[in-house]
């Protein structure tokens, strides 16, 4: 019958709507959290270079690693080399004398990479803002993930800084024991 | 200030070299204890200096005003990088040691380390280093620029920023620079509290660099347990004063804010654990052979180097030098309490760390001296907007900060900071020649100069 043929071609020309599989989605979506977070988790090892600081913040950097607030309980230590580091921490103003230094450091780092900048300084040139002598804050050399005020910022908040930070990036169900930071 | 009338004059002074700068009429000498020569530029130029500690400081003034030291065998740039006539920032040329065999190895900007940026590099035979050369300069953020057209109040936060780890020693000597310039007695609560706080700020030092020098020898023991102290030491300066590190208290004309409630015993209370912990963290350092044999004969600074660079501090006094700017030239409040300088002349990473320990003890027994007799006045005077020249100094852990500047009409028009590292960088230099390139780290921590203090 030439009326069914031609209802069944206008059905036809209209291909049934398709969305994933809501269950596929969601074990796939499982799947990939639980690879990143596998590869990268929440040991995190980090590079430091300072681009033009005054050495407070070095000097309450280094104490996170101290019998008090031992940063490396959390999963987070530094490491000497940009190969093995996935965290590209600034401090300083971003001397313009730094700044090539810096970008081969970020080059030479294996993606994925977080940027942060610790201390007033790095966020936005602090004090030191407007010298024709840097470019003001780690975001005129490279993109920053995390910005950490504070001149310089307490070991104590670095920490928690830190730790938003991985909240952020890797949702895992089992954290670390919490341990009270004094 | 004794103004040279001619370039012989200028060249006939004698005494110890601490520093050289240029505003833009004259050149300025600065000889120990304190005294300042000047003589007028001729076509934009000054004779340069015999002393090869006046090398950095010509090299900074060209860099920072254009001023020639005529005559200057070094003319490298010290930390304008960007000296290419093309704008570009070319390596400088090295000049390494001339023996068969010898390579270079370089190292830095950016250091192994949690540190400051700096570029090494070393001429190596074998293990032994023959030369170090250091480049500076990573860290120049242009300070000496931004302190001119403020006033002292406002310039104050800049000299806080000078070295971050000296910021109280830095801060005072730029206040006693101001009140010299502007004729402003700051009241006696005021110099004691500083006292404290410079006092503080010298053990927090000198406990967190011994203990990082043995980690470097593979001893974490040491540097667990003197961190730990530093740690402590930090926290009663927050309850004490606000800050940890206790940067933007002493302002010119006094203090920012007063000692707050608690903090006199939360001090006390830190300097105890420190002091009864001392004696066996100082017998763990004495009686480990595998230490000592790392420290003992390490990093050698003759006296007869010393006395040529006057490096002062820690790294002086472990080099037969008993220079303390605390006594000579001295300022309040020292001269109520007495400072006993200790000294060594072995000139080696060991006798470093025992000047340093000694002085943990001295400045211990000052705080607990200052904090029983604070007199009780006001903790601040305003500045006027005043016009004059002003020199100050304060003994900061490494050794005399000098602050040099002028002021119209209650702005500063010129100012000038020498870091003691100035003159401990060379000094750096030589004692990386005296030993393999594996205890470079714990030479340079021995020492501990300054980056940020000579990048400016």
């Amino acid at each position: 019958m030439v009326w069914k043929t031609l209802a069944r071609h206008f059905v036809s020309r209209h291909a049934p709507a398709r969305s994933a599989d809501p269950e596929l989605a969601a074990a796939l979506r499982q799947r990939l959290v639980a690879a990143s977070a596998q590869k990268l988790g929440r040991s995190l090892a980090i590079r430091h270079v300072a681009a033009g600081s005054c050495n407070g913040c070095e000097l309450e950097l280094r104490a996170t690693q101290n019998l008090i607030y031992d940063l490396t309980q959390y999963g987070l230590s530094f490491t000497a080399s940009p190969r093995h580091a996935d965290i590209l921490l600034i401090t300083g103003v971003a001397a313009r004398n730094m700044a090539e230094a810096v970008r081969q450091a970020r080059a030479a780092m294996p993606d994925p990479v977080f940027v942060i900048a610790l201390g007033d300084c790095a966020v936005d040139g602090g004090v030191f803002k407007g010298s024709p002598a840097i470019s003001g804050g780690a975001e005129s050399i490279l993109p920053v993930d995390l910005a950490i005020s504070g001149c310089p910022p307490p070991p104590g908040q670095i920490i928690e800084a830190l730790l938003a930070m991985l909240d952020a990036h890797t949702p895992l169900k089992t954290k670390p024991r919490p341990r009270r930071v004094c | 200030m004794i103004l040279c009338s001619s370039a012989e004059d200028w060249l006939a002074q004698d005494g110890q070299f601490l520093a050289l700068w240029t505003d833009a009429t004259h050149a300025y000498a600065l000889y120990a204890p304190g005294r300042l020569v000047a003589l007028p530029l001729t076509d934009n130029a000054y004779p340069a200096l015999n002393t090869p500690a006046a090398a950095w400081f010509q090299r900074l003034a060209f860099d920072t005003s254009g001023v020639t030291a005529t005559g200057a065998s070094d003319t490298r740039p010290a930390i304008e990088h960007f000296c290419a006539s093309d704008g570009s920032s070319p390596w400088p040329e090295f000049k390494p040691a001339t023996a068969e065999g010898v390579h270079q190895v370089a190292v830095g900007p950016i250091h192994a380390a949690i540190i400051e940026p700096g570029h090494f590099r070393f001429s190596v035979l074998g293990e032994q280093v023959l030369k170090l050369e250091t480049r500076l300069g990573y860290s120049h953020k242009g300070t000496l620029a931004l302190m001119r057209g403020k006033s002292p109040r406002l310039a104050a936060r800049f000299a806080a920023r000078i070295s971050g780890d000296s910021t109280v020693a830095h801060s005072l000597a730029f206040a006693h620079a101001a009140e010299a310039a502007l004729g402003l007695p700051p009241p006696a609560r005021a110099l004691y509290l500083r006292a404290v706080m410079a006092e503080l700020e010298r053990l927090a030092n000198h406990t967190s660099d011994i203990g990082a020098i043995a980690g470097d020898a593979g001893f974490s023991f040491l540097d667990a347990r003197f961190s730990w102290h530093r740690e402590s030491l930090c926290t009663a300066a927050l309850l004490a004063f606000g800050h940890r590190l206790m940067m933007d208290i002493i302002i010119p004309g006094g203090i920012a804010g007063d000692l707050r409630t608690g903090g006199a015993d939360a001090i006390l209370a830190a300097l105890a654990a420190l002091e009864v912990e001392l004696p066996s963290l100082i017998r763990v350092f004495e009686d480990y052979a595998s230490l000592q044999d790392r420290l003992v004969g390490t990093g050698l600074i003759p006296p007869e180097l010393a006395q040529t660079y006057a490096p002062g501090g820690f790294t002086g006094r472990a080099s037969g030098s008993s220079d303390d700017a605390r006594l000579t030239p001295g300022y309040a409040p020292y001269e109520n309490f007495g400072v006993s300088v200790p000294e060594d002349s072995e000139g080696d990473v060991a006798a470093r760390i025992r000047i340093r320990l000694a002085e943990i003890t001295e400045s211990t027994r000052l705080i607990r001296d200052l904090l029983s007799t604070l007199p009780d006045t006001a903790i601040a005077l305003a500045p006027a907007a005043g016009s004059g020249m002003g020199l100050g100094v304060a003994e900061s852990f490494r050794g005399p900060v000098w602050h040099w500047l002028r002021l119209d009409a209650g702005v500063i028009t010129d100012v000038f900071i020498a870091d003691p590292s100035t003159r401990q960088w060379p000094l750096l230099e030589h004692a990386a020649t005296t030993s393999i390139l594996a205890d470079f780290p714990i030479i340079n921590k021995s020492i501990n100069a300054s980056y940020s203090g000579v990048d400016l």
